[in-house]
């Protein structure tokens, strides 16, 4: 079993749920979060004074998937993901060691 | 039939002076609500106490003995004593309105003066200290400088500012600048927030929270200041007062809008952007610029003041930065400076109440009594209990440090 963590560009998300929905996954914990990589920040202006805004907001997804379903998983996010301009995100792919529902006490590729 | 007529006048006049009241009340919201949202989040919560607190004391102050200082004609009395139901006892005149109706509508103004304090000083001001200099400024400093001009009374037994040609409708100077004054006093001897000024010059920004909650308290504001400027024509019982109350509605809305405009322009054209921040001062600075005489100018005359108030207060707030002087929310600009200005305006409408001599001899009179009186409340307060707090809890926020509360908790759970 795969934990697949992406960032990703606020504005994509619904698209890139629903293309992991087509190919079968349903599950996934979703968070705000703000980084950069490459892409630049902005400056700002308050009230005449300059700041520079270097933490860009962006989603964290995360999605436990089998181990089978890992590569095809990588490219719906991938290709529904991406804008082609800087700042489209990344992908990082964990080993997962256990999964449990918590209501029925399944556990393993039963609980994913 | 004549004596139903009076009546009935005095029951409007009373009416009209109530209403006018607490539309300047609900100032209070708006100035707690442009404040909670020009502020940092977790700072949020003390500014809100502060502005609920400080309105609260401006009124029992000037109850126990504001009222009194400003009014009372040299006789100190206090708890409104003698302020009776059907009159002030041994006053020549009949009232024609309700005596405690004056009173209401007095006592909202002292909260207003008060309240631009707390904008000045937040995010770094200790409320307990705060709020004893309000118990001063409400009690003393403002019903003082109240007494040498609507109250009538010499300043220290030496000049007469009616006499001098100074006028002030509603307010500008009496009650804007003066608060101004104080609060400058109070941001000189705290000290900037830590972070806002760098070295070699540098400004940094710090933004507010909510600007959706600083827009809704300048509408707020924009409309408490009918009663603000409409009440201060004092009656509405007859075709005279009734127009001019009519126009003085007209002009101090039409003020608020060459304000507003005015500074989102400046902003535009000095900044690049339309700043928000900036747009909503504008509008408040456009308010007092009309506030010392909005029934005298044309309906054209009032947005063209305003707009001189928007103008200015944006060069204002950047400079007061320039010169490293820290105000979260421009009160300083728009109030001071900009109360000044308002002062300065009314000989050009309205020549026989008022010569700029005049103005000037009054606008100094009152700044420097404030200025000086509440330097010396904020110093003592700062050498006997501080009233700054430490450097680990301006980090921190003090809303954690002084009220134990968060303003937006998020991550909170609670102990059984």
């Amino acid at each position: 079993m795969r934990l697949v963590t992406a960032i990703i560009k606020p504005f994509r998300l619904d698209d890139v749920r629903d293309a992991l929905a087509r190919i079968g996954i349903q599950g996934m914990t979703v968070t705000e979060v703000k980084g950069f990589g490459r892409q630049k920040g902005h400056t700002e202006l308050y009230r005449g004074a300059e700041y520079v805004v270097d933490f860009l907001p962006k989603v964290k997804l995360e999605v436990a998937i089998s181990a089978e379903l890992v590569d095809q998983a990588l490219e719906a996010i991938s290709d529904a993901a991406k804008t082609g301009k800087i700042g489209d995100g990344k992908i990082f792919v964990y080993n997962l060691e256990q999964v449990i529902r918590i209501r029925t006490g399944e556990t393993g590729e039963d609980a994913i | 039939m004549e004596d139903s007529i009076f009546q009935l006048s005095y029951a409007l006049d009373t009416f009209y002076f109530l209403i006018c009241g607490a539309l300047v009340m609900w100032m209070a919201a708006g100035f707690a609500m442009l404040e909670a949202g020009l502020v940092r989040s977790k700072n949020t919560v003390a500014i809100l106490t502060k502005n609920v607190a400080l309105y609260s004391i401006a009124c029992i102050m000037y109850l126990i003995c504001g009222y009194s200082i400003m009014y009372g004609g040299g006789d100190f009395i206090m708890f409104l004593d003698g302020i009776t139901a059907d009159g002030v006892s041994g006053s020549e005149e009949p009232a024609t309105y309700a005596p405690s109706s004056d009173f209401f509508f007095q006592v909202v103004f002292v909260a207003t003066a008060m309240s631009i304090v707390s904008g000045a000083v937040a995010e770094r001001i200790k409320i307990w200290a705060f709020l004893i200099f309000a118990v001063f400024m409400t009690g003393f400093i403002y019903p003082m400088e109240g007494a040498w001009t609507w109250g009538g009374e010499a300043v220290l037994g030496l000049y007469t500012l009616g006499d001098l040609g100074f006028s002030d409708f509603a307010g500008s100077g009496i009650v804007h600048m003066a608060g101004a004054a104080a609060a400058l006093a109070g941001a000189l001897i705290l000290g900037a927030r830590k972070g806002k000024y760098g070295p070699d010059g540098k400004i940094n920004a710090l933004p507010g929270a909510n600007l959706p909650l600083a827009t809704l308290g300048t509408f707020i504001l924009w409309l408490g200041w009918f009663g603000f400027n409409g009440g201060s024509v004092l009656a509405t019982a007859s075709v005279e007062s009734a127009n001019a109350v009519a126009v003085v509605f007209m002009n101090t809305n039409s003020a608020a809008a060459g304000g507003l405009i005015a500074a989102l322009i400046t902003a535009r054209l000095i900044f690049g952007k339309a700043d928000l921040s900036m747009a909503l001062n504008g509008a408040l600075a456009g308010l007092v610029a009309i506030t010392a005489e909005p029934s005298t100018p044309s309906a054209l005359q009032a947005p063209i003041f305003g707009a001189l108030g928007g103008v200015l207060v944006v060069f204002s707030i950047v400079l007061l930065d320039k010169a490293r002087i820290d105000d979260p929310v421009g009160a300083i600009s728009v109030h001071g400076t900009v109360g000044l200005l308002g002062l300065l305006l009314v000989p050009i409408t309205n020549g026989e109440s008022a010569s700029f001599s005049g103005q000037i001899i009054g606008a100094l009179t009152i700044f420097f009594w404030v200025f000086i009186t509440s330097g010396i409340v904020w110093y003592a307060l700062k050498v006997l209990i501080g009233i700054r707090v430490t450097e680990e809890d301006e980090y921190r926020g003090i809303d954690v440090a002084e009220c134990g509360l968060e303003a937006y908790p998020e991550f909170t759970s609670g102990t059984k």
